[in-house]
Order: C-alpha cells, then structure tokens, then sequence
C-alpha cells in the first residue's frame, strides 16, 4: 500500500509537470476532443504571484536568491468534492484552471484513465519530442577533437 | 521657506500622448507584436528579465516595446509591475546539474564528460553585418546529430576530485539564505546575498568592473572553469500537496570562474572560484557575475582590498542601475527652490569675493550706482 502511495503521487508529479510545461491550446484541444468535464468550483484563484527562484552557490553549495519569476495557481473542487491544484510558470488563468481541473479529475478512479491517456500522454510525447529535437540540435554543435601529426614519425 | 508650485498638467499629459505616438512610430510600418520581440529579440528579453529581476518572456518582451527598446526603462518597468503581486514562496534549489543543456563550454579541459558543446554561440562568426538578414530570407533548419543522453556533470566535480579546488561555497548550517527584496542591505554581507545583488546587477558595471579585474586592479587569474545554458525545472513546496510541485523549466546561464590563488595566512594554495548564475540566455553578464564574485572574496580569503571591484559596499551599493538610473535622472526635475537658494549664496559670496580681491573697484561700482 505504502509504495502504491508513493507510485500514485510520483505519477500525480509528473502529470502535474507535464501540464505546467504544456500551452493551454493543446490542452484545451485535447480536453474537448477527450470529451473531459470542465465543470468545477474555483475555491482559490486562478491568481498569479512570485516565486523566488533559487540557485546554489558554486553550483552545489549553500542556496541563494537569483530572482523572481511568475506562477499562476488555482485550486478547483468537481461537483463530486475532488479537490484538484495546479501551479505552473507564467500567467495563463485559463490554463491553471484546467489544469487544476485535470488534476482533481485524475484522482477519481472513474477519470483517470482518460486524463492519463486521451490528455496526458499526447501532451507528454509532444514534450519528450521538442526536447529530443534540442537536444539532437545542440548534439550537432558538438566538438570533435583530432590530433595533427606533425612531423616525420 | 517652501513654496509650491503647481502646473505642467497639460503640458505633462501631451508629453505623454506624444510619447505614445513616437512610441508606435510611422504607422504604415506593422506593429511589433510580443511574439516578435520574445523569439527575435530573445537575447534583450533575457538581458531585461535578469536585470528586472522577474522571468516572464512576454513581460519583459511588452516592457521593450513600451521603452521604446531603452532597457534600463524596460527593467524599471518590470521592477515595478514586480512590486505588485503577492509572493507564493522559494523555490527549491535549482539544480544546474541536470540541465537540458544547450551550450556548455569549458576553457579549462578540452576533453571533459559531456564534451564541449557550443550551442548557438556569437563565437566565431566574423561580425560582417549579414545584408541577406536585412532582404529577411529563409533560414535553413538547424542540423541534428544522434546523441545519447550523456551526464554533464559540472566541471568543479572533475578538480574536486584532486583536492585542488576549494568546495562549492557552504554557509553555515543555520543560515537562512538573506533576501535584499526583504532586507536593506548591510555590510559586509554574506555571500549568498551578494550573489543575489550580483544576479541583477547592470551587466555594462559589471562587465567593466570583470574588465579591470582582468586588467591588474584585483588581478586573480581567471580561468572560465565552465559556461553552460539550458532549461532547468523549478519545483515548489506548498502546504497543500504532499511533494514539491513542478513550475516549469527557466533557462539559465551558469558561469563557474575558476581562479588561481598562491594561498594565504587563511587557505592553502589552489583554485578558488567565483561563480555566476543569471536568468536566460547571458553569458557575458554569468562570466562578470564570476569574476566580482571572486574579486569580492578578497577579505574571506585574506587578500589585500586594494582596488574597485573588491570593495563589497562600492560594487553591491552601484550595481543596480534602477537605484543608479533613478537618482541620476532625478536630477532633470525641477529644482528650482533648490537652485535659488544656492543662487543667492553664489552670488552673495561672489560681492565677498570681489571685495576681497578688489576693494577699489567694488567702491567705483557702488559709485556710480548712486
């Protein structure tokens, strides 16, 4: 039971991430065409704010401010009393609302499937592509070192 | 005596509609939409962001656009909109890493894990202004190579391992890390605020105070140990969920100076290291963030304070060119009272001067006022 926990809220992470990262086009398209209730109490927000962005000294040392960024939070609550959070970066309150609403909608047994699947996943593969194609782009400007031989022998 | 003076309303509200429409320029020529300015301007939007202190592209973008491209009016903005939310709280530590790297370079190992990776760089292009950019034709995709996910780990690690390179700066077990957003500045302060100042300090000091240090004032043999820009995942604990929350990912440019030193009475002889951590795209100002920050270690590691970049209360108290911007050109309001006053006194020291100098000639004047 304990490591089922420990699964569930490792998965509700990385959800979470994946709709913070994503833009509300995709989702609000993926939302209607996955036929996913929107209906939903706002108990706090949708609101924007500050974070204070942390670093650490050299690298590993001891954590400093470096500076703020935006966060937009919401917290919804579905018909059936499913609380459902969302933070993510920037100011979007659209967004932070559907994504509040996808993470109360996960959490009942009778939804989550389809967020993972129809919401989630598409999402998540468009995410992973955009990052292989950088990460393929940057790989391209690797630097391949030869030795000249100079001389005879 | 004060006196107030009232007016300039009209005048003032037509400056500023005049303003605006210098502001939108020809009006045959297309606005600029944020969009625009976010992807082609990138690098003036990070330089606004670090230096405004707030990471939101289109923000720093739509402060651009309302400066009319003067980035010190851009950053004054964003600090200002800043001022206006409410703070959620601290992010965790980010960790650099486990960067999505985009450009890593190293001055100091040409054969290091993860390789020297130049991303896209200004570095060796011939500076030849490009005609072709200007006609605005098509730009050919960027190359893509096959590559295994490959760890970078950060260069201090590799000296670490010979015991040669001081450790990552640590402070003591129950330091809070200071916030200069909260507290007024004090000196000395501790490093982990200066490196706050530092972060969204006016890159241009910086660069030359980096410059003079290069130059002989505070010379400490700089080495860029590692420069390396990427996207690195934010994450927040809040009282309502069980693990930190994931924000997003920022870019950020980290810059580890690495530095000889020929020890002290207070440390051996090694590398010591100044490091730089700014919002963006920003090399330049990550590589001057380094070279203060070690400049500034001057008494921590017993050097002698002899020159600008190592004195802590000169560099941090300049640095912010929205403190610096704001007391220089509060200097164009009026200060009329003011000047009057000193306007009596030049002159009624001026009379005392002349009758000083010239006893005879003041008497004629007075002479021949009668």
């Amino acid at each position: 039971m304990r490591g089922q926990e420990a699964r569930d809220q490792a998965e509700r992470k990385a959800i979470m991430a994946t709709l913070a990262q994503s833009s509300v086009d995709d989702i609000a398209r993926l939302w209607s065409e996955a036929g996913l209730p929107s209906e939903a109490e706002l108990l706090r927000g949708p609101e924007t704010g500050l974070v204070t962005v942390r670093g650490r000294i050299g690298g590993g040392g001891a954590p400093f401010n470096v500076g703020e960024a935006t966060v937009t939070r919401a917290t919804v609550r579905l018909p059936s009393g499913q609380v459902g959070h969302c933070y993510a970066l920037g100011r979007d309150k659209r967004k932070a609302r559907l994504a509040a609403i996808a993470d109360a909608l996960w959490q009942e047994p009778a939804h989550r499937e389809t967020v993972e699947t129809r919401l989630v996943a598409p999402l998540r593969a468009a995410l992973v592509e955009a990052r292989d194609r950088r990460r393929a782009e940057t790989a391209a400007t690797k630097v391949d070192f030869f030795t000249m031989v100079r001389g005879e022998d | 005596m004060y006196v107030a003076v009232k007016g300039g309303e009209a005048a003032i509200a037509n400056a500023h509609r005049l303003l605006a429409d210098r502001r939108r320029g020809d009006r045959s020529v297309p606005t600029l939409r944020l969009d625009q300015i976010v992807e082609q301007l990138a690098l003036g939007v990070d330089r606004v962001m670090s230096e405004g202190s707030l990471y939101d592209r289109e923000l720093a973008a739509l402060a651009i656009v309302q400066a009319r491209g003067d980035m010190i009016e851009a950053i004054f903005l964003v600090r200002a909109y800043r001022t206006t939310l409410p703070r959620f709280g601290y992010t965790k530590a980010v960790d650099t890493g486990t960067m999505l790297v985009e450009r890593r370079v190293s001055a100091t190992y040409k054969d290091l894990p993860g390789g020297q990776v130049l991303g896209p760089t200004f570095d060796y292009t011939h500076r030849l202004l490009d005609p072709e950019l200007a006609a605005g034709g098509d730009v050919a995709e960027p190359l893509q190579r096959e590559s295994e996910a490959e760890a970078m780990p950060r260069v201090s690690a590799i000296l670490a391992r010979e015991g040669l390179i001081e450790p990552d700066g640590e402070m003591p077990q129950d330091h809070i890390p200071g916030d200069i957003t909260r507290e007024p500045l004090e000196f000395p302060m501790a490093r982990d605020i200066r490196l706050q100042a530092l972060s969204r300090g006016d890159e241009g000091f910086l660069l030359a105070l980096g410059y003079s240090t290069q130059r002989g004032y505070a010379r400490n043999h700089p080495f860029v140990g590692e420069v390396r820009i990427g996207e690195v995942d934010l994450e927040l604990e809040v009282p309502e969920l069980p693990f930190a929350v994931p924000l997003g990912t920022v870019r950020v440019t980290e810059c580890q100076m690495v530095n000889q030193f020929k020890g002290s009475a207070k440390a051996p002889p090694q590398f010591t290291r100044g490091y730089g951590l700014v919002f963006g795209q920003s090399e330049r100002k990550a590589m001057a963030m380094a070279l203060c920050d070690r400049a500034l270690r001057a008494s921590e590691l017993g050097e002698d304070v002899v020159a600008a970049a190592q004195d802590e209360e000169f560099v941090i108290s300049h640095s912010d060119n929205v403190q610096a911007t704001g007391f220089v050109e509060h200097l164009k309001l009026p200060h009329y009272v003011d000047f009057q006053a000193e306007l009596d006194l030049v002159r009624r020291m001026r009379a005392e001067h002349e009758a000083r100098e010239n006893p005879a000639k003041v008497e004629e004047k007075r002479e021949a006022a009668e």
